[in-house]
């Protein structure tokens, strides 16, 4: 195998600085809808008390899942031992962290009581998975920061393996962390299942280097690198694996609904008549998260074309934020079982009368700090690209070599 | 001459200093005196579990007693609906302690009133999840939020099966001493802990219940009203399946 070399992004300046303030605009705008919404209080803000988490949830969730995810490749370079992976492990811990640090300000910012985030770093209640969460997200940030030095610091190119091992367990735990937040919910029937975190985990691979792929093939493209055909071609396939294992989960998470009695009004929510709900499962999930991009990516034209590939990556992301739209906010909209085999009537705080589900309308300002995350995501990697050595000089066949595994 | 300047200097740095001390300690002595002397002083204890009896037949359809009650007792009817705000989605956003639902079977269409508010478990799910145990269970049975450590996550509202807990929406300018409250933190029944906690036996819920459909006090006491009526009559705890031994319990539905 060659020695692969490193360089900075060298798009022309001014490129490189219209970039930035495009991005440093979204951010700017993200961070005053989040002063918006702390000075004035939730009410401004499509949230209540029936529908707690909104769409900055939905933002932030689908980025930490894709972090973790953004990190396989790096995985599968340094702990599998697939050379061919190994050039692209820098730009793979640098999204890590990007994402990772994206979506966790867009949770922190909606907080009732940001301030106060010095009380969820001091004081632990070591039963909930939030508490968890918290050490697992800074430990996942502190890994990932040693795991690429031990990448671009020759000397420390020894210990890449181990570090690694360590990220890849790392990750594990943490979209189980993550998935959990939502198994562990005994109180709502879209949730309460062991199954979340598995499927988290798997939708976190797809989300993750879907996103991967779209951010290397536009940094390389505006740079004028080559990427192989062969490198192209072992992503794709890896993600439509990926994309085809979601697809089973959510098969599996269906069919075991469908089969017990008491989940067939849930069910009927999200498959049949929930609304939004049901419009973002079957076209937003489904067709454009899951059906779509298998059917492009393992199309023996379709799937060659550099276009098409990243025109799948990207209805993988549409497909995700729509998934963790219906499982987060859809949860939440279908009534609670309160009262098991009878029906609310009426009630004077929107118990879901006659099986009602909760009204939720998402507000621009938490549109825009979701927004302003994505935004806090990009920036840093377009900066930490343009400053370091992420990007390999060529990932062309015969620079990286693909058979020699 | 300089050695009377320095005593002058060292005699004013002593009294300026013992005043200091004074001006700062003081308060804090006097106030520490006051605490002890107030029934708070004494340390929750496991000795008493308090807990409810709701008897649904006795609640009169239609009637809101125990809401407005709850709502004057805990401040929640000083809150105002922030300026620009659409009635619709402030409805959905005010906090509520206790609100009056009517459930019907759906097989037999027998149709119950009955008052939902905090179910005060044994073991409760707002507990477990609250990142911070902002979100605690007394030992005497009281669910409650500690104001000064909820950070806002709402964790406790995704994870409440009874849907008990409210998230103060808007910036809070009248509140009732007993009841403080702020923006930004989640809140719910605490059995008008401030009544308890201050020598007091009963709830305004339950002062207010013209029906005496509510019953408040101690489940391990034998000879309370509650324990006694809970022995004669049959009753239940909601979602029972989950195993969560509810303060609150219902007959009649």
């Amino acid at each position: 195998m060659k020695k692969i070399s490193y360089s900075e992004w060298g798009i022309k300046s001014p490129h490189y600085w219209g970039l930035l303030a495009i991005l440093g605009a979204v951010v700017a705008i993200g961070g005053f809808a989040a002063l918006f919404m702390e000075h004035s209080g939730h009410w401004v803000t499509g949230m209540t008390n029936q529908v707690v988490w909104g769409l900055p949830h939905v933002f932030a969730i689908f980025l930490i899942v894709a972090a973790s995810g953004a990190l396989n490749i790096a995985s599968i370079g340094s702990v599998f031992g697939k050379k061919a992976y190994k050039p692209l492990a820098r730009l793979s811990g640098l999204l890590a962290l990007t994402l990772l640090i994206g979506g966790l300000l867009v949770l922190v910012l909606d907080l009732g009581q940001p301030g106060r985030l010095i009380v969820a770093m001091t004081k632990y209640n070591f039963k909930s998975i939030f508490a968890w969460n918290i050490y697992l997200y800074v430990g996942f940030i502190a890994i990932v920061v040693v795991y690429l030095f031990t990448m671009m610091e020759r000397k420390a190119n020894d210990y890449t393996h181990t570090v690694g091992t360590i990220a890849f367990v790392w990750r594990l735990l943490l979209t189980t962390g993550t998935g959990s937040i939502f198994g562990f919910i005994v109180a709502r029937q879209g949730y309460d299942a062991a199954l979340m975190a598995p499927m988290f985990i798997i939708m976190s691979f797809a989300y993750g280097l879907a996103f991967y792929l779209l951010v290397l093939m536009f940094t390389f493209n505006a740079d004028n690198r080559a990427i192989g055909d062969k490198m192209i071609a072992r992503l794709k396939s890896l993600l439509a694996v990926f994309v085809a294992a979601i697809f089973y989960f959510v098969l599996v998470y269906h069919l075991t609904n469908l089969y017990g009695t008491e989940n067939h009004d849930y069910e009927a929510f999200i498959l049949l008549n929930g609304g939004i709900y049901t419009t973002l499962f079957w076209g937003g999930w489904v067709v454009a998260g899951l059906l779509l991009p298998m059917g492009i990516l393992f199309h023996p034209a379709l799937g060659k074309s550099r276009g098409a590939i990243a025109a799948a990556s990207f209805l993988v992301l549409i497909g995700g934020f729509s998934a963790i739209y219906v499982v987060v906010i859809g949860g939440q909209a279908f009534p609670m079982a309160m009262f098991p085999g009878k029906t609310i009537i009426e009630s004077g705080f929107f118990d879901g009368v006659g099986g009602a589900a909760a009204a939720y309308t998402p507000s621009l300002p938490e549109f825009l700090l979701g927004l302003g995350g994505i935004g806090v995501t990009l920036i840093a990697t377009v900066v930490a690209v343009r400053l370091f050595q992420f990007l390999p000089a060529s990932l062309a066949d015969e620079a990286v070599d693909p058979h020699h595994s | 001459m300089s050695e009377m300047i320095d005593q002058k200097r060292r005699d004013f740095v002593s009294v300026a200093g013992k005043t200091a001390a004074a001006t700062v300690i003081a308060p804090g002595v006097f106030l520490h005196s006051v605490a002890n002397a107030s029934p708070r002083a004494e340390a929750v204890t496991d000795k008493v579990r308090y807990g409810m009896l709701i008897d649904s037949s006795k609640c009169a359809d239609g009637c809101s007693d125990c809401v407005s009650a709850c709502d004057k007792e805990n401040g929640l009817d000083q809150l105002i609906k922030p300026e620009g705000a659409s009635d619709d989605l402030w409805a959905q956003q005010k906090p509520r302690w206790i609100r009056a639902v009517k459930v019907k079977d759906n097989l037999t269409g027998h149709v119950s009133s009955l008052p939902m508010m905090c179910q005060h478990c044994e073991k409760p799910p707002c507990v477990d999840v609250c990142p911070t145990g902002a979100s605690f269970r007394r030992d005497d049975g009281i669910v409650m939020v500690d104001r000064h450590t909820c950070i806002g996550c709402r964790y406790c509202m995704m994870a409440c099966p009874y849907k008990a807990r409210s998230f103060i929406h808007e910036t809070v300018q009248f509140k009732q001493t007993a009841t403080p409250r702020g923006k930004g933190c989640v809140e719910s029944c605490n059995f008008c802990v401030h009544r308890l906690d201050n020598g007091g036996t009963t709830t305004a819920c339950q002062d207010a219940c013209k029906q005496g459909a509510i019953i408040f006090g101690d489940l391990k006491d034998p000879k309370s009203a509650l324990v006694k009526a809970l022995s004669k009559y049959p009753s239940v705890q909601l979602r029972a399946d989950l195993k969560l031994n509810t303060g609150v319990r219902y007959s009649g539905i």
